[in-house]
């Protein structure tokens, strides 16, 4: 079973037998990729029921928790790299999470959907509701994406959070790596962006 | 053995002398015990290949009728919802192995057997005996029945104990350990539990130093006592209320002890009848210096102390799952956490889930369908990589 496009990005960034925390890890798809074939070990943190199973059925390690509540029993530099994939936008809290991937691991991996897309702009500039996309498929009552920002958002947190941005792939509109004007003004023609982060 | 839906039917317990004067089982003690025999039950079939064994890891008071009956159909084994074909330990795949414990009152050698070399039983003359002793037998069973490591070993409370103690011993021999509301340290909350158990058998008047088999009267009273303090840990207070509420006893009910004067202070509320029932049937099955040494036996567990520990777990190969209930106060989630910190910051593939159930510590007996299913999935994934 192949990964989808963008957890394979998000896989190629990792090293390597990196130890690994994946915040929001779902079904452990990833994880299952990253122990099994790139000899890294670690651990996975699911809210879900079925996430939870779904990595338990794979073998995957996890935990059911609420990243909200933090990391707190996770030991400073305990991993080399924490994973939030498709996550940080339903975090109550995800300058907590950002501050959490500092503390514990000298890098971090998010991935995220950019809610600056163009066609998400032009939505509400011409409909005046609150755009939906592929990604973000649900009206704006019951999403869980409750935290939606820009790439130009996200990137201001990171840096208030004392991460430095080491490499930004910018995604299409089919979680693949974009080209082209997505390259050149990714804030308005990106979809998404997988985020490298060091602590310098 | 026959089959009903879902259950394990007709089963009989069986009994195997494993260490004898020629080959005395050495203690971590350093002590030396002869003869040792073993009661066990097994459920299923073993595989060809011999890589189907789940050994069940019993708690304090459990024995080896895991699952199944004896006869009775209305008493099924201790774990019967959780073993049995289709069950989260499914039978039609796994061969289930449960021992009654080192120093049990079930069957195996503990310190109401006799010492040959006395020909009087051992009381308080039985060796000390400790989690890695029980794990030193029950390797030895599966020895005897041609076993050369098990899949899994799963238990509850006392039972998981057994489970980390096997799995981070022998580091590449285990492929699953499965804990369920266990611990790797008690607290001192804990350890104060205990010594108001140890302190009501040993205080009452008939316990006369361990030495009451073959007397008249042993030290009923305060097993008694221990079962029923210990109970009450065992359920939350919420389960408690469930359960009994503030509901009287019938005042028609003839007396609980008929032949002592009805007082004011007799069973009254229906909680103080269900613990005096709890203590008194406890009394037919469970034997007082067991409960002495096993109690003692957990109040030292403490297996991530030992500085060699640290050398094993960079060893270790086998896959942990941790359940916990979130209404538990005997071991709480607290317990499991701590296991899982000391084994993922080793790099060990350790999994866990807080179950929320009302019922307290003894949750772990019960059909709660989440955390069964759990159970299941990770009993079904051992299963298929043993596979592949």
């Amino acid at each position: 079973m192949s990964l989808r496009p963008d957890l394979q990005l998000v896989a190629d960034l990792v090293p390597d037998g990196s130890s690994v925390l994946d915040l929001g890890c779902g079904d452990g798809a990833l994880l299952d990729e990253l122990i099994r074939n790139r000899s890294c070990t670690g651990w996975g943190v699911e809210l879900s029921d079925d996430g939870f199973y779904g990595c338990l059925a794979r073998g995957v390690p996890v935990v059911q928790g609420d990243i909200d509540r933090g990391l707190e029993d996770v030991e400073v530099d305990e991993v080399d790299i924490v994973i939030i994939s498709e996550t940080i936008q339903a975090l109550r809290r995800p300058e907590l999470a950002l501050m959490e991937i500092r503390r514990v691991a000298q890098r971090g991996v998010v991935s995220l959907p950019n809610f600056g897309h163009w066609r998400l702009r032009l939505e509400l500039a011409l409909r005046g509701r609150m755009p939906s996309s592929k990604e973000l498929p649900n009206p704006w009552h019951s999403t869980p994406n409750i935290h939606l920002c820009t790439l130009s958002d996200f990137e201001a947190l990171a840096g208030a959070c004392g991460l430095r941005i080491v490499k930004r792939i910018e995604l299409d509109e089919r979680h693949g790596v974009a080209s082209g004007l997505a390259k050149l003004r990714p804030n308005l023609f990106a979809a998404g962006a997988v985020y490298l982060l060091e602590r310098p | 053995m026959t089959t009903e839906s879902g259950a394990i039917g007709l089963v009989e317990t069986q009994r195997a002398v494993l260490f004898d004067e020629a080959s005395p089982l050495v203690l971590s003690s350093g002590r030396e015990l002869s003869p040792v025999e073993v009661a066990y039950e097994t459920y299923g079939t073993l595989s060809p290949e011999r890589d189907n064994v789940v050994v069940i890891c019993h708690a304090l008071t459990g024995d080896a009728n895991a699952a199944g009956h004896h006869g009775d159909t209305d008493r099924r084994g201790w774990w019967d919802n959780i073993i049995g074909p289709g069950r989260p330990v499914d039978t039609d795949r796994f061969f289930v192995v449960c021992p009654n414990l080192l120093g049990g009152c079930q069957g195996t050698t503990g310190p109401s057997s006799i010492d040959p070399r006395t020909g009087k039983a051992y009381g308080l003359r039985f060796p000390a005996i400790t989690v890695r002793d029980l794990v030193t037998v029950h390797r030895k069973l599966l020895a005897h029945l041609g076993v050369e490591r098990p899949l899994a070993v799963l238990g509850g409370s006392l039972g998981g104990m057994q489970a980390l103690q096997w799995a981070l011993d022998f580091p590449s021999e285990v492929q699953g350990a499965a804990l369920v509301c266990s611990t790797a340290r008690l607290t001192a909350q804990n350890i104060a539990f205990s010594a108001v158990a140890r302190e009501a058998i040993m205080r009452d008047p008939d316990f006369n130093g361990g030495d009451f088999y073959g007397e008249e009267k042993g030290p009923a009273l305060g097993l008694a006592l221990a079962r029923m303090t210990a109970h009450i840990t065992y359920l939350s207070e919420e389960a408690m209320r469930q359960k009994f509420g503030r509901r009287r006893q019938d005042p028609a009910a003839p007396a609980a002890n008929p032949d002592e004067p009805e007082s004011d202070f007799d069973v009254d509320f229906e909680v103080e009848s269900y613990l005096r029932h709890q203590g008194s049937t406890f009394l037919d099955r469970f034997d007082a210096n067991t409960y002495l040494y096993f109690s003692r036996m957990m109040d030292r567990f403490d297996p991530f102390s030992e500085p060699e520990v640290f050398g094993h777990l960079k060893d270790l190969k086998t896959k942990f799952l941790l359940v916990s209930f979130d209404s538990d106060w005997r071991f709480d989630s607290n317990h499991s956490r701590d296991i899982q910190r000391q084994l993922a910051r080793a790099g060990i593939p350790v999994s866990f889930r807080e179950i929320e159930s009302p019922w307290g510590h003894d949750s772990f007996l019960l059909e709660i369908p989440d955390y069964h299913r759990t159970v299941a999935t990770f009993f079904d994934n051992l299963w298929r990589e043993r596979q592949s």
